[in-house]
């Protein structure tokens, strides 16, 4: 069984591999290098965020919050380099992962001691993180030349061949593997989502373990907060506006069960990047980017269905002979 | 055989009469803070009590409480649909392309009606019949639907509806009263007695409570489900026709984020978001709640997105509130 | 001797009961205490309370005599205090290793869980306790009983000194309940203290050598097996004498009305045919796991049979739903009271008259009147004890619970109702309602199916019995012929003693 499990990932690496294939049959210069690392770039927010998310919906929750967080952390960050344009970035990072994760504890918090539902959490702090930038900026927006080079570059910058930004990526992706493989929390993450009830009496605090998953990805929203404001070097009210969305769809795509308890991290990765192929290739195939959206909602009914089919149950089987088949 | 021969102990079917529980329901409740938004809001501005103001006020939530009175259904049988505002989406732009080929008013609104009832069946054919979780399907066809109206549309727009259409949006049927406004009470009476007074609407608070045991007792689950996605769709498509006429344009952004505004306006409403529970006159009242702040704060210059702040608030308040009084009660 | 673990005036309320009231409990090393008391009686706050689930509102837990506070399950898991539960407890998606070792797995230098040691040690621990299962495995691919291994494996995995065992037994089979004793027996030599918590008394006769007796969240007696008697045990728990006396009324047994020939389903079971006769009730008996429910199940339309064929009063029957069932006059009152029975959070009246809809509207509308009238009805004729009929069926006991679901189906007005398991976890008072109450039925001409795993029940109400097993039909008796030993041999597949 631990095979289906390896198998639904190995699925979806070769859902992309044949992705890219028919794309190159007729666009070679899609498989550059050059242009995988692009893609890989590109979609390093993404994975990023997925991470986060994945750690909540392994725990039976949802954050709908994540995209509101990061534009709030985003504008923050610009917001401090605005003022203090010395401040070394290391520090403005710092601070805006902090406060994503303060932002994460709020709903955290809203989930443990006062049991609402996930989704009316999320969804309330939604509307009152984005309403929050605009009472900080009242609706200014903070563009390209007012941010320091500093606060700009760095994401952009090239380290061994591949921009900060994706290695960021892949340092998150290492932290990740290991929190949700080698520590206590990240296997208390599944036990709360697998059985909650049973978690209890293994001595797990359930609400204590959501709190943290919801802290997680609101530091990897603030630090995404951060990357995107920098890469795209424009900060105001509606960025990244929906984008909570296709965070919880690379979820979905990558076989993270919405009813809590499956997933992985190779799953919520590979997830990302299917849809970050299928954005990239779509200016590439001469498709208009209007169809991305319809595609990716496609893509999600048909992952639901899939994850579906992998997680029924089948039934007690009692006859001997049918046990043989 | 003593036991048997007693007489069966006389078991009352009520312990409280209506006006108790009147008192206790969270209705009551609403309907308090509903006078009390719209006394602050006619002390705060002289406008609001002007018939015509007021009249203009409730095009903030009519639209938006068609659907959610369907979604009510749908939350109270368990389930969740998060493509209702992409259905709108989708709707107007059929519409729109109707109109493109030369169509006139009658066929706009049957294609309206249409493409929402399509969008709901297909929402409820992939719940029901597939067995998927509701909340990821609606993901899935929020960003199909919206998806294709953005494929047809792109950054353009359709525009020059019909006169006689138009009427759906900004037409009164007597005084101040206004097509939109009638056709709001009409659905609010309709899914009252729905919900409420028909053995369809038992069938769905008993699914919203056990979907199983409602299966053993010989509720046809799955088709109750789908005809609740059907229904979401056809008020979609009815709240798009509307929304299309009164603006008079058609973009693929139509109706953006208004799949949370309809959820936060059916939970505010006292319906449980775990099913099971919820009325159609708390729903109607969180809709005048709504619509009223909006307005307020529209008349005090207080930009929407304050607004939606406040709604957020609001949403979880409504929510936490009530827990953090039963705890301090409890101590 | 010392006792490992002493409760002494435990205390707990809850807003509105008082579900302990100054208990005292000892378990003593090397010893298996039973703990007895019907549904409701607080053996399950208790558990909680042992394991850091709940706090008492007074008393103390002294463990090896020293005073002892758990805040917590992990206070309790330190102190060496441990429960088995019904099979809901563990991880279906986690590895067995995993299970095992949650909350407590070995550790590299750097803090990180240390997989190859945990699955080492995995190993180890069960093959001490006689299971040979991959550690690696997922736990869902496992069958019950070796789930229930696991969860031994887990006990001893913490190095526990105390196990409370909650009906380990309900969900196992013959064989599987002897292998559960020899590995309690070896745990005995080990030194542990045992809470063993039954329903069964045969099996708290075989397996304990201590028992207290809760009633009404108190503690009413407690003593060495070996010096009392199962009638004592029985008579302590209900606070009075209960012959186990059936109420089967003789009924002059009429023309079949529901003929089932040749059913079968691809996985569950097969050939099942049989002729149920009105005023009759016909006794299904079997291990769990013979595929009476998923039979029964078929039967009103929940799966679908591969072949078979059902008559009704000689006209044939296709049933492709639970509603069809119903409209045809065939009712199932399941055996999962709280997931498949009631509707929890629905008042009592609407779960009544939930079936019966069509009967109480008038034209799709409801008519509350109506309602209120079938309730009232069908809830006095089965003594249901409850404050108004408007009241959450979720606030009743089990037994009054189990009352409004009998009443649910009665209501429609069957022609057969099948009952599964229909005493099943509820207090002796209401068994008896309810033993009286199915005789009553069948007096009045209904046919009457009961799937029970109880041998005094099928005996004592069945006018025939059919044993399944494993998905085929193992024997039919006349209640003239029946005898345990038939029946069991029957269930079990083993042959008739020369």
């Amino acid at each position: 069984m631990k095979m289906l499990l390896k198998n639904r990932e190995m699925l979806l690496v070769v859902a992309i591999l044949v992705l890219v294939g028919v794309i190159a049959l007729r666009f070679p210069g899609f498989v550059a290098l050059r242009n995988l690392v692009n893609v890989y770039n590109d979609t390093s927010i993404l994975i990023i965020l997925a991470l986060g998310q994945m750690a909540v919906i392994l725990t039976r929750c949802i954050d709908l919050s994540m995209a509101a967080n990061l534009a709030l952390c985003g504008m923050v960050a610009g917001l401090i380099n605005l003022a203090m344009p010395g401040l070394p970035i290391p520090a403005v990072v710092l601070a805006v992962i902090l406060l994503g994760a303060f932002l994460g504890a709020i709903n955290g918090l809203l989930v443990w001691k006062l049991d609402i539902p996930p989704i009316v959490v999320t969804l309330g702090t939604l509307t009152i993180y984005r309403g929050m930038i605009f009472l900080l900026t009242n609706g200014a927006w903070i563009n390209a030349h007012q941010m320091s080079d500093a606060f700009k570059s760095l994401p952009r910058g090239v380290v061994a061949g591949l921009p900060v930004l994706s290695w960021l990526s892949l340092i998150m992706i290492a932290i990740m593997l290991v929190v949700m493989k080698r520590t206590p929390l990240g296997r208390a993450f599944f036990a709360v989502g697998g059985n909650p009830h049973a978690a209890v009496y293994t001595g797990i605090d359930v609400g204590r373990t959501r709190f943290l998953a919801y802290c997680l990805a609101g530091a990897l929203a603030g630090l995404s907060g951060y990357l995107w404001v920098s890469r795209y070097a424009v900060a105001y009210v509606d960025i990244a506006i929906g984008f909570e969305l296709d965070i919880i769809a690379a979820c979905v795509i990558g076989g993270i069960s919405i009813a809590g308890g499956i997933g992985s991290v190779p799953g919520a990765v590979l997830g990302a990047l299917f849809l970050g192929v299928i954005k990239n290739a779509l200016p590439v195939v001469n498709i208009s980017p209007f169809a991305q959206m319809a595609i990716s909602g496609a893509v999600i009914i048909v992952a639901v269905a899939v994850n579906a089919r992998a997680e029924r149950r089948k039934g007690r089987v009692i006859l001997k002979k049918a046990e043989a088949i | 055989m003593s036991d048997a021969q007693m007489a069966a102990r006389h078991i009352p079917d009520r312990l409280e009469g209506p006006a108790a529980r009147f008192v206790k329901s969270w209705e009551s409740l609403l309907l308090v803070v509903a006078v009390l938004v719209f006394t602050v809001n006619s002390f705060a501005s002289p406008y609001f009590l002007d018939p015509w103001n007021l009249s203009d006020a409730t095009f903030n939530f009519t639209e938006k409480a068609m659907i959610a009175f369907a979604m009510a259904l749908v939350i109270v049988s368990g389930e969740i649909d998060l493509s209702v505002a992409a259905i709108v989406a989708l709707a107007s732009t059929a519409m729109g392309y109707a109109m493109q080929l030369g169509f006139d008013t009658p066929v706009l609104v049957a294609v309206g009606l249409g493409a929402g009832l399509a969008c709901g069946v297909v929402n409820g054919l992939l719940v029901t019949g597939l067995g998927l979780p509701s909340i990821v399907v609606t993901i899935g066809t929020m960003s199909l639907f919206r998806g294709l109206s953005f494929l047809i549309l792109g950054d353009k727009a359709f525009t020059g509806y019909p006169e006689s259409f138009s009427w759906f949006g900004q037409g009164y049927v007597w005084w101040v009263f206004s097509f939109e406004l009638c056709l709001f009470a009409a659905l609010a009476l309709l899914y009252g007695v729905i919900l409420h007074k028909t053995n369809f609407g038992r069938a769905v608070y008993a699914i919203g409570n056990n979907q199983t045991a409602a299966l053993f007792s010989g509720i046809r689950v799955g088709r109750v489900k789908f005809v609740l996605f059907m229904m979401t769709g056809l008020m979609a498509g009815l709240a798009s026709i509307c929304l299309t006429a009164r603006l008079g344009s058609t973009r693929p952004s139509i109706a953006l984020g208004w799949e949370l505004e309809v959820v936060t306006m059916v939970v505010l409403g006292g319906v449980s978001i775990l099913g099971g529970s919820g009325s159609i006159p708390g729903v109607v009242l969180a809709a005048l709640i709504m619509g009223m702040v909006t307005f307020g704060f529209g008349l005090l210059n207080v930009p929407g997105i304050v607004m939606s702040i406040f709604i957020g608030l609001l949403l979880i308040a409504v929510i936490g509130l009530p827990i953090v009084y039963r705890r301090v009660r409890a101590r | 001797m010392k006792p490992a673990i002493a409760l002494e005036g435990i205390s707990k309320s809850f807003p509105g009961v008082r579900a302990l009231s100054e208990v005292s409990l000892a378990l003593y090393p090397g010893s298996v205490t039973a703990l007895v008391g019907e549904n409701g009686a607080g053996k399950s706050t208790l558990v909680k309370i042992l394991t850091g689930i709940y706090q008492p509102d007074e008393g103390t837990i002294r463990v090896d005599g020293a005073e002892s506070h758990f805040p917590t399950a992990n206070a309790a898991a330190r102190a060496g205090v441990t429960a088995i539960h019904q099979e809901t407890v563990l991880f279906d998606e986690l590895s067995v290793a995993e299970n095992i070792f949650l909350g407590h797995a070995p550790r590299t230098r750097f803090g990180l869980i240390d997989w190859t040691l945990l699955n080492a040690r995995a190993r180890e621990i069960l093959k001490r306790v006689g299971a040979d299962l991959d550690p690696t495995i997922r736990l869902r691919d496992l069958g019950i009983a070796n789930k229930h291994l696991v969860a031994i494996a887990r006990a001893l995995s913490v190095d526990a000194r105390v196990v409370i065992m909650d009906e380990p037994t309900a969900a196992l089979s013959h064989k599987e309940i002897h292998e559960l004793y020899e590995l309690i027996d070896r745990l005995k030599t080990d030194g542990k203290a045992i809470l063993f918590i039954s329903h069964k008394f045969d099996e708290i006769v075989r397996i304990a050598d201590r028992y207290t007796v809760f009633r009404d969240g108190r503690m009413v007696g407690e003593g060495l097996i070996a010096e009392t008697s199962q009638d004592d045990l029985v008579r302590m728990m209900v606070g009075r004498d209960v012959g186990q006396v059936f109420p089967k009324q003789e009924v002059a047994i009429g023309e079949p009305v529901l003929t089932v020939s040749g059913y079968r389903h691809p996985t569950e079971f097969e050939d099942i045919g049989f002729e149920l006769r009105r005023g009759e009730i016909l006794g299904f008996y079997g291990l769990v796991g013979a595929g009476r429910s998923e039979f029964m199940q078929s039967l009103i339309g929940i799966t679908r049979p591969s072949a078979g064929a059902v008559r009704l009063d000689g006209e044939v029957l296709v049933i492709r739903s639970p509603a069809e069932a119903i409209a045809a006059g065939i009712v199932y009152v399941p055996e999962e009271r709280g997931r498949q029975g009631a509707v929890i959070g629905l008042p009592i009246f609407q779960n009544v008259t939930l079936p019966s809809l069509a009967r109480t509207s008038r034209a799709g509308f409801l008519r509350l009147a109506e309602e209120f009238r079938l309730a009232r009805e069908y809830t006095s004729r089965l003594d249901l004890r409850a404050a108004s009929l408007d009241q959450d069926v979720g606030t009743l006991s089990g037994g009054n619970q189990q009352k409004v679901v009998i009443a649910k189906w009665l209501a429609t007005r069957p022609k057969v109702i099948i009952l599964d398991e229909p005493t099943k976890g509820i207090d002796i008072g209401s068994k008896a309602a309810v033993h009286a109450f199915m005789s009553e039925l069948a007096a009045q001409g209904l046919s009457v199916i009961m799937v029970s795993s109880e041998i005094p029940e099928i005996m004592g109400m069945s006018d025939r019995v059919i044993v399944m097993r494993e998905g085929r039909i193992a024997g039919r008796f006349e209640r003239g012929e029946l005898t345990a030993e038939k029946l069991v041999r029957a269930a079990a597949g083993i042959a008739e003693a020369a």
